[in-house]
């Protein structure tokens, strides 16, 4: 196999399988650090706190929130589409990166695939908390009813993300599971104690390895990420099909498939980033996720961000052509009106920041990067502020114009939310491996700094060897 | 317990795995199983493996979400409680896409998921047998099936090409 001398190797320290093991498993073998527990109970009691409000919002109401007749949707909501965006990273790691067959992904596909999952199940309670009686929230799935039966209506928009939404955790987490099966093997195998054996044991479903099983992992894993390709790229269009199909000024619009897409792979690379800079570090990673990983997260950061950017400029410049008077004002509104603030943190955050990773030392530089990510996540917090809300508080009759101010209650929730994503995530990053153990190893002959780079000590005899081989089986 | 043997060579480089494959296959023995921490490219050809069907398996399961969708989204729609929408044709196909779309990728990715589990012996609370606890970690097991009857010497032959082939370490487990 023909490895470009200009590619970094992804693995440096001149690892052998046995170092990537231990390396990768140290983390969940050691006992849990005081650091680690303090996270893990602040993060629950934050999470706690979510919990106590969402119970308020069921007891007493939706009146709980800032809502409004004018203003249906707003932090609920933008949090919904956030969380939503965030998720779609772990799934671009995972499935579009493999079909494309780029080896960076090994070092970060796990966690961000952890990532996916716990962000969409935040996502997922903001529309069923919306919905104020959520003991009917089974309402919404189609089942044979006494009502006639009254179906739920297959042509809304509203249904549709029903079904991309479950079906996006679901595949996302047979996905993540499978890579898992494997490395919980490692794990369970090398375990001191025989409970832990015994639960680790349960965890792989008994995995041993056999040649079969890899044949099958291998199909299953193609399979799997070609479907979750299209998948990916349908959740965020039928979330903003959500918007799009209405007819309110600054919602009707063709675009938003691609530019919510866009933005939600763009609000999730940058959620990778805060977390695995952290993680790296904290876990002594730094040889797996290298300066090289970083940086090609930071190049799909600039082509998504500039995609976002484009977006949000077609979409002034479509208002202004389509002398539209409502589209005209609602972007006017959005620019100078009363929530000016949001737009223009929005525009800072998502089409000035990014851009400066043109600058090759500011992509490789650790902090810069995890500033930025931060001022990313913030500002597609905002983009989706702005579309949910500055869309809807003035609308076509100025005497029901409004505005919009979040509750403690809502605002709690929104904190909660992130309380709970990283206590799932620090529970995660204790009890399983958070880079793909097998994966890695199966990407060491051809990207660790001992065969390739300008460390490479043995490239030579390893591709002699290699070639012999396969020459002998009839080439491959 | 059976009184069903395994003899295993340990290697400790996939290159070598795959050559020794070859190799013991050319002589005439039979491997019974290779088991490896990570997946080998082409160890399944140089065993002999055929290549697996679970694919198309996940193709019937696919088609089956698109026809189940489908035909009740048209069955509700159009015959069981028909609803005027907007002015819009009962039989809107281009408005079930979405839902059609989706339950194609549930059903091929849960049934194909479930399929693997089975065919692959995969379950919580399997016990299986462990050859050696380095197999997950960072050595590659090539096993033969042998039992009570098998003779001294055909042990020592399959050893023998073992050690030939650059096994490391050779054992014996009961199963």
């Amino acid at each position: 196999m023909f490895v470009s001398p200009l590619r970094e190797p992804l693995i440096q320290g001149h690892k052998t399988y046995q170092q990537i093991s231990d390396d990768i498993c140290a983390p969940v073998e050691a006992k849990p650090s005081k650091a680690w527990m303090l996270a893990t109970t602040f993060a629950g009691l934050v999470a706690l706190n979510g919990f106590v409000m969402i119970g308020l919002t069921i007891t007493y109401g939706i009146g709980m929130w800032g809502l409004n007749k004018t203003v249906g949707w707003a932090w609920d909501i933008t949090n919904f589409v956030w969380w939503i965006g965030i998720g779609h990273a772990g799934t671009l790691i995972s499935a579009i990166l493999l079909l494309f067959r780029q080896k960076w992904r090994t070092g970060v596909n796990r966690s961000a695939e952890a990532m996916t999952i716990f962000a969409v199940i935040c996502a997922g309670m903001f529309p069923i908390i919306h919905m104020g009686r959520v003991w009917l929230a089974f309402f919404i799935f189609p089942y044979p009813n006494t009502r006639g039966p009254v179906w739920s209506n297959f042509n809304s928009p509203l249904l549709w993300d029903v079904f991309a939404i479950s079906t996006y955790f679901t595949v996302s987490l047979l996905f993540w599971y499978t890579g898992l099966i494997p490395d919980l093997a490692t794990i369970r195998d090398r375990a001191k104690t025989a409970f832990r054996k015994k639960m680790y044991n349960i965890a792989c479903f008994g995995w041993t390895g056999t040649a079969k099983n890899w044949q099958r992992f291998e199909s299953l894993s193609l399979v799997l990420a070609g479907l979750s390709t299209p998948l990916v790229l349908s959740v965020h269009t039928i979330v903003s099909f959500d918007f799009a199909t209405s007819v309110i000024p600054g919602w009707h619009t063709t675009i938003f498939p691609p530019y919510f897409v866009a933005g939600a792979i763009f609000s999730g690379f940058a959620m990778v980033l805060s977390l695995m800079l952290v993680v790296r570090k904290v876990f002594n990673l730094q040889e797996y996720i290298t300066l090289s990983h970083i940086e090609s997260m930071n190049k799909i950061i600039i082509l998504t961000g500039s995609i976002v950017g484009v977006a949000y400029i077609t979409e002034l410049w479509t208002a202004w052509y389509s002398q539209n008077q409502y589209e005209q004002y609602a972007f006017l509104n959005r620019s100078t009106g009363p929530y000016w603030w949001s737009y223009w943190g929005m525009m800072t955050c998502n089409v000035i920041s990014p851009q400066l990773f043109w600058i090759k030392k500011l992509r490789r530089s650790i902090v810069f990067t995890f500033f930025m990510s931060i001022f990313i996540n913030v500002g597609m917090w905002f983009e989706r502020f702005v579309i949910i809300v500055t869309s809807t508080h003035r609308d076509y009759i100025p005497s029901s114009w409004t505005m919009y101010y979040p509750t403690y209650v809502e605002m709690f929730i929104y904190i909660g939310t992130i309380g709970f994503f990283m206590f799932l995530f620090l529970l995660f990053a204790k009890l399983a491996p958070v880079i793909a153990v097998a994966e890695v190893k199966a990407i060491l002959k051809t990207a660790g700094d001992q065969y390739t780079g300008e460390h490479a000590v043995h490239p030579e005899t390893y591709h002699k060897e290699k070639l012999a081989v396969e020459g002998d089986l009839g080439g491959h | 317990m059976s009184d069903k043997k395994i003899l295993f060579g340990l290697f400790d480089d996939e290159t070598v795995l795959l050559s020794a494959v070859k190799k013991v296959r050319a002589e005439g023995f039979k491997i019974h199983d290779c088991l490896t921490p990570f997946p080998v490219h082409g160890l399944d050809d140089a065993m002999g493996l055929r290549m697996t069907r679970l694919h198309s398996a996940g193709f019937i399961f696919g088609a089956t979400g698109t026809l189940t969708a489908l035909t009740f989204i048209l069955w509700v729609t159009t015959n069981n409680y028909p609803i005027n929408y907007g002015g819009k044709p009962y039989l809107s196909l281009p408005a079930w896409i979405p839902i059609t779309f989706e339950l194609t990728v549930l059903f091929a990715s849960v049934g194909m998921f479930l399929t693997y589990l089975f065919l692959n012996r995969l379950a919580p609370g399997i016990k299986p047998v462990i050859l050696d606890e380095r197999i997950t970690s960072h050595l590659f097991a090539m096993t033969f099936d042998i039992d009570a009857a098998t003779s001294e010497e055909k042990k020592e032959q399959i050893r023998a090409v073992l050690r030939d082939c650059g096994a490391v370490e050779i054992h014996e487990k009961d199963i």
